[in-house]
Protein backbone atom coordinates (compact mmCIF):
# COMPACT_ATOMS: atom_id res chain seq x y z
CA UNK A 1 0.00 0.00 0.00
CA UNK A 2 0.98 3.37 -1.32
CA UNK A 3 0.53 6.57 1.24
CA UNK A 4 0.04 8.40 -1.73
CA UNK A 5 -2.80 6.44 -3.24
CA UNK A 6 -4.37 6.25 -0.14
CA UNK A 7 -4.42 9.21 0.08
CA UNK A 8 -6.35 10.27 -3.03
CA UNK A 9 -8.52 7.63 -2.02
CA UNK A 10 -9.30 9.14 0.93
CA UNK A 11 -9.52 12.49 -0.42
CA UNK A 12 -12.07 10.74 -2.96
CA UNK A 13 -14.28 10.81 -0.51
CA UNK A 14 -14.79 14.01 0.87
CA UNK A 15 -17.10 16.59 -1.47
CA UNK A 16 -16.53 19.78 -0.62
CA UNK A 17 -12.64 19.29 0.87
CA UNK A 18 -9.44 20.09 -1.78
CA UNK A 19 -7.95 16.78 -2.44
CA UNK A 20 -4.35 19.09 -2.10
CA UNK A 21 -5.35 19.67 1.97
CA UNK A 22 -4.73 15.86 2.67
CA UNK A 23 -1.61 15.17 3.82
CA UNK A 24 -0.43 12.39 6.51
CA UNK A 25 -0.72 14.39 8.88
CA UNK A 26 -3.79 16.00 8.36
CA UNK A 27 -5.92 15.85 11.04
CA UNK A 28 -9.39 14.51 9.29
CA UNK A 29 -11.39 15.16 12.53
CA UNK A 30 -10.87 18.93 12.47
CA UNK A 31 -12.09 19.16 9.07
CA UNK A 32 -15.28 21.23 8.64
CA UNK A 33 -16.82 18.56 6.02
CA UNK A 34 -15.92 15.59 8.46
CA UNK A 35 -19.09 13.80 9.61
CA UNK A 36 -19.96 9.97 10.93
CA UNK A 37 -21.43 9.40 8.02
CA UNK A 38 -17.54 10.15 6.65
CA UNK A 39 -16.31 7.71 9.61
CA UNK A 40 -18.49 4.88 8.10
CA UNK A 41 -17.47 6.10 3.74
CA UNK A 42 -13.67 5.66 5.18
CA UNK A 43 -14.33 2.49 7.01
CA UNK A 44 -15.84 1.34 3.84
CA UNK A 45 -13.37 2.21 1.23
CA UNK A 46 -10.73 0.35 3.50
CA UNK A 47 -12.71 -2.77 3.52
CA UNK A 48 -13.06 -2.27 -1.08
CA UNK A 49 -9.52 -0.85 -1.61
CA UNK A 50 -7.62 -3.13 0.79
CA UNK A 51 -9.96 -5.58 1.85
CA UNK A 52 -9.11 -5.19 5.54
CA UNK A 53 -12.24 -4.41 7.89
CA UNK A 54 -10.64 -2.25 10.52
CA UNK A 55 -13.18 -2.25 13.93
CA UNK A 56 -14.93 0.89 15.11
CA UNK A 57 -12.38 1.58 17.99
CA UNK A 58 -9.96 1.59 15.51
CA UNK A 59 -11.24 3.94 13.39
CA UNK A 60 -12.35 6.25 15.96
CA UNK A 61 -8.76 6.42 17.34
CA UNK A 62 -7.08 7.46 14.67
CA UNK A 63 -6.75 11.08 14.43
CA UNK A 64 -4.38 11.45 11.56
CA UNK A 65 -4.23 10.22 7.94
CA UNK A 66 -0.81 8.70 8.84
CA UNK A 67 -2.56 6.53 11.78
CA UNK A 68 -5.13 5.34 9.83
CA UNK A 69 -2.90 4.62 7.15
CA UNK A 70 -0.68 2.64 9.82
CA UNK A 71 -3.74 0.85 11.13
CA UNK A 72 -4.25 -0.40 7.75
CA UNK A 73 -0.72 -1.70 6.88
CA UNK A 74 -1.08 -3.50 10.36
CA UNK A 75 -3.35 -5.92 8.83
CA UNK A 76 -1.87 -6.18 5.50
CA UNK B 1 -64.81 -12.61 31.29
CA UNK B 2 -61.59 -14.06 29.53
CA UNK B 3 -58.88 -11.32 29.11
CA UNK B 4 -58.20 -10.93 25.29
CA UNK B 5 -54.81 -10.19 26.08
CA UNK B 6 -53.41 -12.79 27.66
CA UNK B 7 -51.35 -15.72 25.96
CA UNK B 8 -51.00 -18.18 28.13
CA UNK B 9 -51.14 -21.72 26.95
CA UNK B 10 -50.38 -20.16 23.51
CA UNK B 11 -47.16 -22.42 21.72
CA UNK B 12 -45.21 -19.41 20.35
CA UNK B 13 -42.09 -19.59 17.88
CA UNK B 14 -40.09 -16.75 18.26
CA UNK B 15 -36.83 -15.96 16.16
CA UNK B 16 -34.19 -14.15 17.27
CA UNK B 17 -34.51 -14.97 20.83
CA UNK B 18 -30.97 -15.42 21.71
CA UNK B 19 -30.32 -11.29 22.36
CA UNK B 20 -31.86 -7.98 22.88
CA UNK B 21 -35.68 -8.11 21.42
CA UNK B 22 -36.35 -11.75 20.70
CA UNK B 23 -34.95 -12.47 23.91
CA UNK B 24 -37.03 -9.94 25.80
CA UNK B 25 -40.31 -11.27 23.75
CA UNK B 26 -39.51 -15.04 24.53
CA UNK B 27 -39.14 -14.15 28.40
CA UNK B 28 -42.26 -12.50 28.21
CA UNK B 29 -44.48 -15.29 26.48
CA UNK B 30 -43.15 -17.37 29.17
CA UNK B 31 -43.77 -15.08 31.90
CA UNK B 32 -47.20 -14.54 30.74
CA UNK B 33 -47.51 -18.54 30.95
CA UNK B 34 -47.26 -19.44 26.86
CA UNK B 35 -45.07 -22.17 25.50
CA UNK B 36 -42.12 -21.00 23.61
CA UNK B 37 -40.30 -22.29 20.50
CA UNK B 38 -37.15 -20.16 21.09
CA UNK B 39 -34.73 -20.13 17.97
CA UNK B 40 -31.05 -18.72 17.86
CA UNK B 41 -27.86 -19.70 16.41
CA UNK B 42 -26.00 -19.80 19.61
CA UNK B 43 -26.41 -22.40 21.58
CA UNK B 44 -24.94 -21.46 24.90
CA UNK B 45 -27.59 -18.57 24.96
CA UNK B 46 -29.89 -20.82 24.04
CA UNK B 47 -29.62 -22.67 26.98
CA UNK B 48 -29.09 -19.78 29.26
CA UNK B 49 -32.95 -18.60 27.58
CA UNK B 50 -34.13 -22.22 28.45
CA UNK B 51 -32.49 -22.03 31.81
CA UNK B 52 -34.08 -18.36 32.40
CA UNK B 53 -37.44 -18.45 30.92
CA UNK B 54 -40.05 -19.39 33.63
CA UNK B 55 -43.10 -22.34 33.26
CA UNK B 56 -43.18 -25.23 31.22
CA UNK B 57 -43.07 -26.38 27.80
CA UNK B 58 -40.10 -24.33 25.85
CA UNK B 59 -37.86 -25.94 23.59
CA UNK B 60 -34.61 -24.59 22.50
CA UNK B 61 -33.68 -24.81 18.13
CA UNK B 62 -30.53 -23.90 16.54
CA UNK B 63 -31.34 -22.79 13.44
CA UNK B 64 -30.04 -20.19 11.09
CA UNK B 65 -32.39 -18.48 8.60
CA UNK B 66 -29.82 -18.31 5.65
CA UNK B 67 -29.61 -21.74 5.77
CA UNK B 68 -32.60 -23.46 4.50
CA UNK B 69 -31.47 -26.79 4.26
CA UNK B 70 -31.24 -27.20 7.98
CA UNK B 71 -35.48 -26.05 8.15
CA UNK B 72 -37.34 -29.02 7.23
CA UNK B 73 -35.72 -31.54 10.22
CA UNK B 74 -35.99 -28.46 12.76
CA UNK B 75 -39.96 -27.87 11.19
CA UNK B 76 -40.33 -31.60 11.36
CA UNK B 77 -39.47 -31.87 15.22
CA UNK B 78 -42.41 -28.99 15.99
CA UNK B 79 -45.52 -29.07 17.15
CA UNK B 80 -48.39 -26.92 15.39
CA UNK B 81 -47.63 -23.29 16.75
CA UNK B 82 -50.54 -20.45 17.34
CA UNK B 83 -48.19 -17.41 16.74
CA UNK B 84 -44.84 -16.35 15.30
CA UNK B 85 -42.72 -14.07 16.21
CA UNK B 86 -39.47 -12.91 13.81
CA UNK B 87 -37.37 -10.74 15.99
CA UNK B 88 -33.89 -12.21 14.08
CA UNK B 89 -31.69 -9.82 12.05
CA UNK B 90 -28.67 -8.13 11.07
CA UNK B 91 -27.81 -4.32 10.73
CA UNK B 92 -25.12 -3.41 8.65
CA UNK B 93 -24.26 -0.44 7.48
CA UNK B 94 -22.09 1.04 4.22
CA UNK B 95 -22.52 4.32 2.18
CA UNK B 96 -24.49 3.33 -1.35
CA UNK B 97 -21.67 3.94 -3.49
CA UNK B 98 -19.87 0.85 -0.82
CA UNK B 99 -22.81 -1.36 -1.55
CA UNK B 100 -21.69 -4.94 -2.69
CA UNK B 101 -24.23 -7.13 -3.89
CA UNK B 102 -23.23 -9.84 -1.44
CA UNK B 103 -23.84 -8.11 1.52
CA UNK B 104 -27.61 -6.97 0.43
CA UNK B 105 -27.73 -10.70 -0.65
CA UNK B 106 -26.69 -11.56 3.47
CA UNK B 107 -28.80 -8.96 4.80
CA UNK B 108 -31.73 -9.68 2.40
CA UNK B 109 -31.51 -13.02 3.33
CA UNK B 110 -31.44 -12.78 7.34
CA UNK B 111 -33.96 -9.78 7.46
CA UNK B 112 -36.68 -10.68 5.07
CA UNK B 113 -36.11 -13.58 2.44
CA UNK B 114 -35.77 -16.21 5.67
CA UNK B 115 -37.97 -15.15 7.83
CA UNK B 116 -40.36 -14.82 5.31
CA UNK B 117 -40.03 -18.62 3.71
CA UNK B 118 -39.67 -20.33 7.38
CA UNK B 119 -43.48 -19.19 7.84
CA UNK B 120 -44.37 -20.78 3.97
CA UNK B 121 -42.46 -23.72 5.29
CA UNK B 122 -44.36 -23.63 8.54
CA UNK B 123 -47.88 -23.34 6.65
CA UNK B 124 -46.46 -26.31 3.87
CA UNK B 125 -46.27 -28.22 7.10
CA UNK B 126 -49.52 -27.40 8.44
CA UNK B 127 -47.27 -26.45 11.62
CA UNK B 128 -49.08 -22.68 11.50
CA UNK B 129 -52.52 -22.98 14.06
CA UNK B 130 -56.04 -21.66 11.94
CA UNK B 131 -56.84 -18.21 13.54
CA UNK B 132 -52.85 -17.80 14.72
CA UNK B 133 -50.87 -14.69 14.41
CA UNK B 134 -47.31 -14.03 12.88
CA UNK B 135 -45.60 -10.64 13.89
CA UNK B 136 -42.19 -9.41 11.71
CA UNK B 137 -40.02 -7.17 13.32
CA UNK B 138 -39.09 -4.70 10.59
CA UNK B 139 -37.80 -1.09 11.71
CA UNK B 140 -38.57 2.75 11.16
CA UNK B 141 -35.68 2.59 9.02
CA UNK B 142 -36.82 2.23 6.05
CA UNK B 143 -40.55 2.01 5.79
CA UNK B 144 -40.59 5.44 7.56
CA UNK B 145 -37.25 7.38 8.01
CA UNK B 146 -34.32 6.74 6.69
CA UNK B 147 -30.56 7.77 7.86
CA UNK B 148 -27.42 7.91 5.79
CA UNK B 149 -25.13 4.70 4.97
CA UNK B 150 -28.30 2.83 6.31
CA UNK B 151 -29.67 1.73 2.57
CA UNK B 152 -28.79 -2.58 2.59
CA UNK B 153 -30.61 -2.55 6.57
CA UNK B 154 -33.48 -0.39 4.89
CA UNK B 155 -34.10 -1.81 2.24
CA UNK B 156 -34.40 -5.07 3.60
CA UNK B 157 -37.11 -3.72 6.09
CA UNK B 158 -38.90 -2.30 3.56
CA UNK B 159 -38.89 -5.12 1.53
CA UNK B 160 -40.54 -7.23 4.37
CA UNK B 161 -43.17 -4.44 5.37
CA UNK B 162 -44.12 -5.29 1.94
CA UNK B 163 -44.69 -8.98 1.97
CA UNK B 164 -46.40 -8.83 5.10
CA UNK B 165 -49.21 -6.20 3.83
CA UNK B 166 -49.77 -8.98 1.01
CA UNK B 167 -49.29 -11.84 3.20
CA UNK B 168 -51.84 -10.45 5.49
CA UNK B 169 -54.58 -10.39 2.19
CA UNK B 170 -53.43 -14.23 1.57
CA UNK B 171 -53.58 -15.75 4.72
CA UNK B 172 -56.48 -13.90 6.10
CA UNK B 173 -58.82 -17.19 4.43
CA UNK B 174 -56.98 -19.53 6.73
CA UNK B 175 -57.89 -17.16 9.50
CA UNK B 176 -53.99 -16.36 10.16
CA UNK B 177 -53.37 -11.97 10.38
CA UNK B 178 -50.29 -10.94 9.29
CA UNK B 179 -48.63 -7.93 11.05
CA UNK B 180 -45.45 -5.64 11.42
CA UNK B 181 -43.73 -4.17 14.70
CA UNK B 182 -41.38 -1.05 13.66
CA UNK B 183 -39.12 -0.81 16.78
CA UNK B 184 -37.14 2.75 16.73
CA UNK B 185 -33.61 2.58 18.08
CA UNK B 186 -33.68 0.31 21.07
CA UNK B 187 -30.95 -0.70 23.87
CA UNK B 188 -29.67 -4.14 22.76
CA UNK B 189 -26.21 -5.34 21.52
CA UNK B 190 -26.96 -4.50 17.29
CA UNK B 191 -26.86 -0.50 18.20
CA UNK B 192 -23.01 -1.39 19.64
CA UNK B 193 -21.80 -3.23 16.19
CA UNK B 194 -21.63 0.41 14.28
CA UNK B 195 -19.28 3.10 14.74
CA UNK B 196 -20.97 4.72 17.59
CA UNK B 197 -19.47 4.48 20.82
CA UNK B 198 -20.98 5.04 24.45
CA UNK B 199 -21.08 8.82 23.98
CA UNK B 200 -22.48 9.22 20.79
CA UNK B 201 -24.95 6.83 21.24
CA UNK B 202 -26.05 8.93 25.03
CA UNK B 203 -25.65 12.36 22.45
CA UNK B 204 -28.02 10.39 20.38
CA UNK B 205 -30.61 9.25 22.50
CA UNK B 206 -30.43 12.80 24.48
CA UNK B 207 -31.86 14.39 20.92
CA UNK B 208 -34.75 11.77 20.94
CA UNK B 209 -38.68 12.83 21.60
CA UNK B 210 -38.43 10.76 24.83
CA UNK B 211 -34.68 11.59 25.15
CA UNK B 212 -33.95 7.99 25.68
CA UNK B 213 -33.67 4.30 23.32
CA UNK B 214 -36.29 2.07 23.78
CA UNK B 215 -35.99 -1.05 26.07
CA UNK B 216 -36.43 -4.29 24.53
CA UNK B 217 -39.11 -5.15 26.85
CA UNK B 218 -41.05 -2.15 25.49
CA UNK B 219 -40.96 -3.53 21.98
CA UNK B 220 -41.69 -7.06 23.22
CA UNK B 221 -45.06 -5.58 24.69
CA UNK B 222 -46.44 -4.64 21.40
CA UNK B 223 -45.52 -7.59 19.83
CA UNK B 224 -46.99 -10.01 22.47
CA UNK B 225 -49.99 -6.99 21.66
CA UNK B 226 -49.91 -8.26 18.33
CA UNK B 227 -49.80 -12.18 18.81
CA UNK B 228 -53.00 -11.82 21.64
CA UNK B 229 -56.33 -12.35 20.77
CA UNK B 230 -56.99 -8.69 22.12
CA UNK B 231 -55.15 -7.56 18.16
CA UNK B 232 -57.90 -10.41 16.26
CA UNK B 233 -59.16 -8.10 14.23
CA UNK B 234 -55.77 -6.50 13.82
CA UNK B 235 -54.05 -7.40 10.49
CA UNK B 236 -51.65 -6.00 7.51
CA UNK B 237 -50.62 -3.12 9.60
CA UNK B 238 -47.66 -2.11 10.90
CA UNK B 239 -47.25 -0.81 14.95
CA UNK B 240 -44.60 1.65 15.01
CA UNK B 241 -42.86 1.66 18.78
CA UNK B 242 -40.46 4.76 18.30
CA UNK B 243 -41.35 7.55 21.15
CA UNK B 244 -42.33 9.76 18.58
CA UNK B 245 -39.15 9.75 16.72
CA UNK B 246 -40.69 9.20 13.23
CA UNK B 247 -43.53 11.85 13.47
CA UNK B 248 -40.96 14.85 14.25
N1 LIG C 1 -31.99 -2.53 18.19
C1 LIG C 1 -32.58 -1.64 17.42
O1 LIG C 1 -32.33 -0.44 17.53
C2 LIG C 1 -33.63 -2.06 16.41
C3 LIG C 1 -34.44 -1.07 15.84
C4 LIG C 1 -35.41 -1.45 14.91
C5 LIG C 1 -35.54 -2.77 14.56
N2 LIG C 1 -34.72 -3.70 15.11
C6 LIG C 1 -34.91 -5.10 14.69
O2 LIG C 1 -35.26 -5.87 15.81
C7 LIG C 1 -34.82 -7.21 15.62
C8 LIG C 1 -34.03 -7.65 16.84
O3 LIG C 1 -32.88 -6.81 16.94
P1 LIG C 1 -31.99 -6.68 18.25
O4 LIG C 1 -31.69 -5.26 18.40
O5 LIG C 1 -32.62 -7.43 19.34
O6 LIG C 1 -30.66 -7.40 17.72
P2 LIG C 1 -29.58 -8.34 18.40
O7 LIG C 1 -29.54 -8.12 19.87
O8 LIG C 1 -28.34 -8.15 17.61
O9 LIG C 1 -30.16 -9.82 18.13
C9 LIG C 1 -30.24 -10.32 16.84
C10 LIG C 1 -30.79 -11.72 16.90
O10 LIG C 1 -30.92 -12.21 15.55
C11 LIG C 1 -30.36 -13.50 15.48
N3 LIG C 1 -29.81 -13.73 14.13
C12 LIG C 1 -28.99 -12.93 13.42
N4 LIG C 1 -28.68 -13.51 12.26
C13 LIG C 1 -29.32 -14.70 12.21
C14 LIG C 1 -29.39 -15.76 11.27
N5 LIG C 1 -28.73 -15.71 10.12
N6 LIG C 1 -30.15 -16.84 11.57
C15 LIG C 1 -30.81 -16.92 12.73
N7 LIG C 1 -30.79 -15.95 13.68
C16 LIG C 1 -30.04 -14.86 13.42
C17 LIG C 1 -29.28 -13.54 16.54
O11 LIG C 1 -29.05 -14.87 16.88
P3 LIG C 1 -27.60 -15.42 17.41
O12 LIG C 1 -27.03 -14.33 18.26
O13 LIG C 1 -27.96 -16.65 18.20
O14 LIG C 1 -26.80 -15.68 16.23
C18 LIG C 1 -29.92 -12.71 17.64
O15 LIG C 1 -30.73 -13.54 18.44
C19 LIG C 1 -34.01 -7.22 14.33
O16 LIG C 1 -34.80 -7.67 13.27
C20 LIG C 1 -33.67 -5.76 14.15
O17 LIG C 1 -33.44 -5.45 12.81
C21 LIG C 1 -33.77 -3.40 16.05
Amino acid sequence: MEMNEFIGNFAELFDDTAPEVFTPDTRFRDLEEWSSFLALAVMAMIKSEYDVAITADEMRSANTVQELFDTVQKYL
Amino acid sequence: MTNPFSIAGKTILVTGATSGIGRATALLCAHMDAHVLAFGRDPQRLDSLLAEMPGEGHRVFSLDLTSPEQWPSVIASLPVIDAFAACAGVASMAPFSFVTREELERVMDTNCFGPVMLVQQLLKAKKLAKGGSVVFVSSVDGPRIVHAGNSLYSASKSALVGMARNMAIDLAGKKIRVNCVLPGTTDTPMIRTGSADEQQLAETAAHLPMKRFADPGEIANAIVFLLSDAASYVNGTELVVDGGTSII
